[in-house]
């Protein structure tokens, strides 16, 4: 090969080339891109929408109502009457399993909202701080772990009227614990690792290096924890109702209607079947939702 | 390290002697007493009664005597089932309880980790997506549920397995299964999920840039570390699960602890509800302490005794 | 790894069908296995309290007299007896009987309980099922003796008892557990701890106990020392002792029992169509009480629209199943007038109907038409899954019927108990069950200083009569004035009777000769199994 000297013209300058062709996106802008092209993810998070929707807006587009009774069609099974069926008096299931999606997607949201801000940023600062604070912060949660739930519910429930704001108390009391044991225990994992003595080396404070290092990198069994608490909140709501701090009846949420169905399982299979139906749906949108979001705020992912 | 754990010792009888405090000064806040039926008694009757179980003697009073006796290791005389001791009903509930909920972590673990794992190799192919969809049937369906199915369809319509009760190996298979459902769905996807975190991680990208084989980087670098997240998780959920569970104990007529946890609460029978809850908060204390104790076995790097750096 | 997986998969499901045949064992032996609820409080007859305990009790126990299968008392324990004209006296013949480890049982054996059961220390909660012996309540608050109790064997056979007053129901109450007579030399042996050890568990009843797992089972086989023994014909009974009836229709489905006690309602109506359900009467009542001294509740005009806007038929019907039967009255079903041998509800009959229009004019007149100014209403009942429908149903009916608005308010058991006795309600749920099968039972409920008349009714009308039936031994105005007592009951509304009680089990085809009286305690003294 001969070089000539006409091989080295110089480039010349094209701004277009020099662009940066991919605009600089923040921490959460790029994850909400990656979460956009997960299709499982959009599904769960369109189910989620659809039926957020349908709780709040549908039983507008009905004149029956959930206390409306015909003891005469009790224990009907699914027609094209009562799409779900009726239950023991009559009443539709359709429409209380729509009403019951207020309560009961109310709970979970709320559950989950408690697990990730109380229950992460307790983990978090325990299993970052270490130490005597790690220690004191840990006995609490054991603590709390030991004291029996149903005792402090019924007195919850003697102290204050019935209602959702006391099921979100007692929720409040409780529903982080786990998630706060297992941050720490990520945290404390991640704390030692490379990249956050590297961070700490070229000057980053601790809770930058908490909030964009160790959290981010604890994301997936935070968001595990998190889908998981949805349901079992969503039960904890049904055994609460038991104990009196529910809702008052006749309205029902989905815990409640299935817990009531189960009593008549052999009987009325559907009664059972369609509020669980209703739970399975919600916690597979959820999942799936969660499944993108690990991905999506997953630091490693980044390209 | 000796000081170590004698701090550790030491620490843990502060968290039970705040959790032994609390309920009890909650459970004689709430109303309804262990005497306190639907027939009104006569003040005579009810005097006789309250004098015979010193229940008219200051709350103060009753505190510190219970605690002297506590001290000598009495858990005292249930209230509602008389003549029986507290330690006694442990006694004959705690091995049922164990023996079904060791079945049910080893079912938990022996299944839950290796799915896990299969998960998080094959991210996004069929058996992932199976495993997912199964695993997320196994948390959304409640335990109740699941055992009301398996009676159903095992007892009921084939009658392979007995429905209820507690009197041999047969019995013991659907109550296992039944209880180990949820857990083994949780330990599942934890394990997928920090596997994953693992996997994408600089030193597994190193060991497979070096040629070392698949297995090796699974059992020696990943699983290790990916098993921390489960193994936070078992510790309390051991307690929970080896002290029994009222749903599966009560659908499945199982003469186990858990049942008390709920009943003596209900009966308010004070001295089953301190004695359940003090040997369950034991459990918990005692099973998270070897949980920290696991941590650095795992992952070496983990500092918890020594002074915090940085 | 995955390889390893399938095949544990396949180990499990090897495992899983070679467990064919662990159903239930159909034999012909002569036993039979029962459901009757949870593990046993005691079987200390001083002692028990709940329903399970006195049907455990009564398989090991004989009492003076026991109820037969058309509600009337007949001699048990005693062979005879007589009682003096003023009614303040009887004198009980016993049989020759011996306890289960072949002492003699003695009337000294009943004497002995009967002052055990009322001694202070014992603290018994069913004591007061003795106070209207002479000196009993006096020694029961610690201030008289032992030596006063009018109760005292006169030699082996002879049990002589005085009263205060007349109590004419005497022979009914000596049925009930806390009169059965105890061992007095194995409860001296012992202390309190004998009733806890099958050793030291001596009864005098046709069957005893062998075998007991707390939380499992309680076993019994026939007790060859028993008076009786040759109309005895199961061998052994094992009752289960677990908490869900659902579990236990599970295994009488699963053929791993021969009776059920109170499955669940939801189950009733399939229950039914395959011929597995049985009824039988029940002393027992369900009704909504009324805090009277309350408004709107102070005024009977409106206790009575809404009792009247109650379609209790319906109730009864379609969410009850027709198991249990509309209340129209005070006092259920179950008791037998031994004058006229009529059940002393039918002789009564139904005191008031549904009429909707007579409830509106009612409320109308009382200031509320169509419930307009009405004060808001609440309605408590503790969580169950029967009380809840029953309360949306009547508060459907109210407010389509009569336009009243009730909120529903369900609290746990203990803290319930708590509301209702504290007077913090204004409608309350409440069931009563008569522990002897007589109308004073239900009658002394509503007197005005009525230990559990938490809804603080009174009426000096219902007083004075309540007061005529206890002062008499005279069956027949006994009778009457217990008659006319409930109808002043309902005249008032005292509380808003919703349903009578009635027992709904299930039963194997294969049990015959299974004697259930109103009380609700099971006889089993002459089953026998037989195909």
């Amino acid at each position: 090969m001969q070089l000539t000297p006409d091989s080295f013209t110089p480039v010349t300058r094209d701004n277009a080339e020099q662009e940066i062709l991919r605009p600089s996106l923040t921490y959460w802008q790029d994850a909400w891109q990656r979460l956009k092209r997960n299709k499982l993810a959009m599904l769960g998070l369109y189910i989620i929408v659809f039926l957020l929707l349908a709780a709040v807006f549908g039983p507008l587009f009905s004149n029956t109502s959930y206390s409306d009774q015909n003891l005469l069609q009790a224990n009907r099974p699914p027609s094209s009457e009562h799409w779900f069926g009726t239950d023991n008096l009559g009443r539709d299931l359709f429409i209380r399993v729509l009403y019951g999606a207020r309560i009961s997607l109310a709970i979970g949201i709320v559950a989950s909202l408690l697990n990730f801000t109380v229950g992460v940023a307790y983990g978090g600062i325990a299993g970052f701080v270490g130490g005597r604070t790690d220690r004191f912060m840990m006995n609490v949660v054991d603590v709390l772990y030991g004291v029996p739930v149903l005792l402090y519910v019924i007195l919850l429930m003697v102290v204050l009227k019935p209602g959702l704001t006391n099921i979100f108390i007692a929720l409040g009391i409780a529903y982080w614990l786990q998630m706060a044991r297992i941050v720490r225990g990520q945290i404390l994992v991640i704390k030692e690792q490379e990249y956050v003595l590297a961070a700490r080396t070229i000057g980053a404070g601790k809770w930058r290096i908490l909030l964009r290092h160790l959290i981010p990198n604890s994301m997936g069994a935070i968001i595990v924890t998190m889908t998981l608490a949805i349901p079992d909140a969503i039960f904890t709501e049904a055994f609460l109702s038991f104990i009196g701090l529910g809702v008052a009846a006749p309205m029902a949420s989905w815990g409640v209607l299935a817990s009531e169905g189960i009593n008549s399982l052999r009987s009325y299979p559907f009664q059972l079947l369609f509020p669980a139906l209703a739970i399975s749906i919600t916690m597979l949108a959820f999942n799936f939702l969660g499944d993108g979001l690990r991905d999506a705020l997953d630091p490693r992912m980044r390209r | 390290m000796l000081s170590y754990t004698l701090k550790r010792i030491l620490n843990a009888v502060v968290v039970l002697w705040f959790v032994i405090t609390i309920t009890f000064f909650l459970m004689h806040a709430i109303p309804g007493g262990p005497f306190t039926g639907e027939k009104n008694l006569p003040p005579a009757v009810m005097k006789n009664i309250e004098e015979r179980y010193k229940l008219n003697d200051p709350l103060w009073k009753q505190y510190t005597d219970y605690m002297v006796n506590l001290g000598h290791l009495d858990l005292g005389p249930s209230f509602k089932y008389q003549g029986r001791s507290v330690n006694n009903i442990i006694a004959e509930g705690f091995p049922v309880s164990f023996q079904l909920g060791m079945n049910s972590i080893v079912l938990a673990v022996v299944l839950g980790i290796p799915a896990g794992v299969i998960s998080a190799l094959k991210r996004n192919k069929w058996q992932d997506r199976t495993i997912m969809f199964l695993t997320t049937l196994g948390v959304a369906v409640p335990s109740f549920v699941l055992a009301a199915a398996l009676i159903h369809v095992f007892a009921i319509k084939l009658s392979l397995l007995p429905a209820a009760m507690w009197s041999g190996w047969k019995f013991q298979i659907l109550p296992s299964v039944a209880l180990a459902g949820m857990p083994t769905s949780y330990i599942a996807r934890l394990t997928r999920s920090s596997m994953l975190d693992v996997l994408g991680q600089d030193y597994i990208k190193t060991a497979k840039a070096k040629g070392v084989a698949q297995y090796v980087i699974m059992y020696r670098h990943a699983l290790k570390n990916g098993l921390i997240p489960v193994v936070t998780y078992i510790g309390p959920m051991a307690a929970g699960i080896l002290t029994g569970s009222f749903v599966i104990e009560t659908l499945f007529a199982i003469p186990g602890l858990g049942r008390h946890f709920v009943t003596s609460i209900y009966n308010r029978d004070y001295t089953v509800i301190l004695g359940v809850t003090i040997f369950y908060s034991f459990l918990v204390v005692a099973l998270n302490m070897l949980v920290d104790l696991i941590y650095p076995l795992l992952d070496p790097r983990i500092k918890l005794g020594g002074k915090q750096e940085g | 790894m995955s390889n390893r997986l399938i095949v544990l998969a396949i180990i499990m499901v090897m495992l899983g069908t070679m467990l064919a045949g662990c159903g239930g064992s159909a034999s012909q032996e002569q036993v039979m296995r029962l459901y009757m609820g949870a593990e046993p409080e005691t079987l200390d007859p001083d002692k028990a309290t709940g329903v399970p305990d006195a049907n455990y009790l009564q398989a090991m126990f004989e009492g003076l007299t026991e109820m037969d299968g058309e509600g009337l008392i007949v001699p048990a324990a005693a062979e005879k007896w007589e009682v003096s004209p003023d009614g303040l006296k009887y004198t009980f013949h016993l049989r020759a009987n011996k306890w289960s480890n072949g002492d003699p049982v003695t009337a000294r054996d009943f004497e002995y309980a009967w002052k055990r059961l009322l001694n202070p220390a014992t603290a018994s909660t069913y004591a007061y099922m003795l106070f209207s012996l002479k000196g009993a309540e006096a020694y029961n608050s610690g201030k008289g003796s032992a030596d006063a109790v009018g109760v005292k064997a006169l030699d082996d056979n002879t049990l002589e008892v005085t009263f205060e007053k007349p109590t004419a129901y005497f022979l009914a109450l000596c049925t009930h557990q806390s009169t059965y007579p105890v061992n007095q030399k194995v409860v001296e042996a012992n202390g309190d701890k004998w009733a806890g050890e099958v050793s030291t568990l001596v009864g005098n009843g046709p069957f005893k106990v062998t075998e007991w797992v707390h939380n499992g089972k309680l076993v019994m086989v026939k007790n060859d020392q028993y008076r009786d023994k040759d109309k005895v014909k199961l061998a052994r009974i094992e009752w289960i002792l677990i908490e869900e009836s659902g579990t236990a229709l599970s295994m009488f489905e699963n053929n791993q029992l021969e009776y059920v006690w109170e499955p669940p309602m939801a189950e009733v109506e399939r229950l039914k169509k395959e011929n597995k359900l049985q009824l039988s009467k029940l002393f027992g009542s369900y009704y909504y009480e009324f805090n009277t001294k309350k408004a709107p509740f102070d005024n009977p005009k409106v206790r009575r629209a809404l009792a009247l806007a109650v379609d209790r038929e319906a109730i009864a019907k379609n969410v009850l199943h027709d198991v249990h039967k509309p209340a129209d009255a005070w006092v259920p079903y179950g008791f037998t007038n031994p004058i006229t041998k009529q059940d002393f509800r039918e002789e009564g009959g139904a005191l008031f109907q549904t009429n909707v229009e007579e409830a509106k004019k009612l409320l109308a007149e009382a200031g509320y038409p169509d419930g307009q100014g009405m004060p808001p209403i609440t309605l408590l009942y503790n969580t169950n899954e029967n009380h809840k429908a029953i309360a949306e149903a009547v508060q459907e009916m109210w407010k389509k019927n009569i336009g009243v608005n009730v909120e529903l308010v369900n609290q746990e058991w203990k803290v319930y108990l708590a509301s209702r006795k504290s007077g913090d309600f204004q409608l309350a749920r409440a069931g009563w069950n008569g522990d002897y099968a007589d109308p004073m039972s239900f009658g002394d409920y509503l007197l005005t200083n009525g230990g559990n008349n938490w809804g603080r009714y009174g009426n000096p009308v219902y007083d004075k009569l309540i007061e005529t039936a206890q002062n008499t031994n005279d069956q027949a105005v006994r009778m009457q004035a217990m008659h006319d007592a409930d109808k002043v009951a309902i005249e008032d509304m005292a509380v808003l009777p919703i349903y009578f009680y009635t027992e709904w089990y299930c039963l194997s085809p294969k049990v015959k000769g299974l004697i259930y009286p109103a009380t609700g305690v099971l006889n089993l003294k002459y089953v026998l199994i037989q195909n």
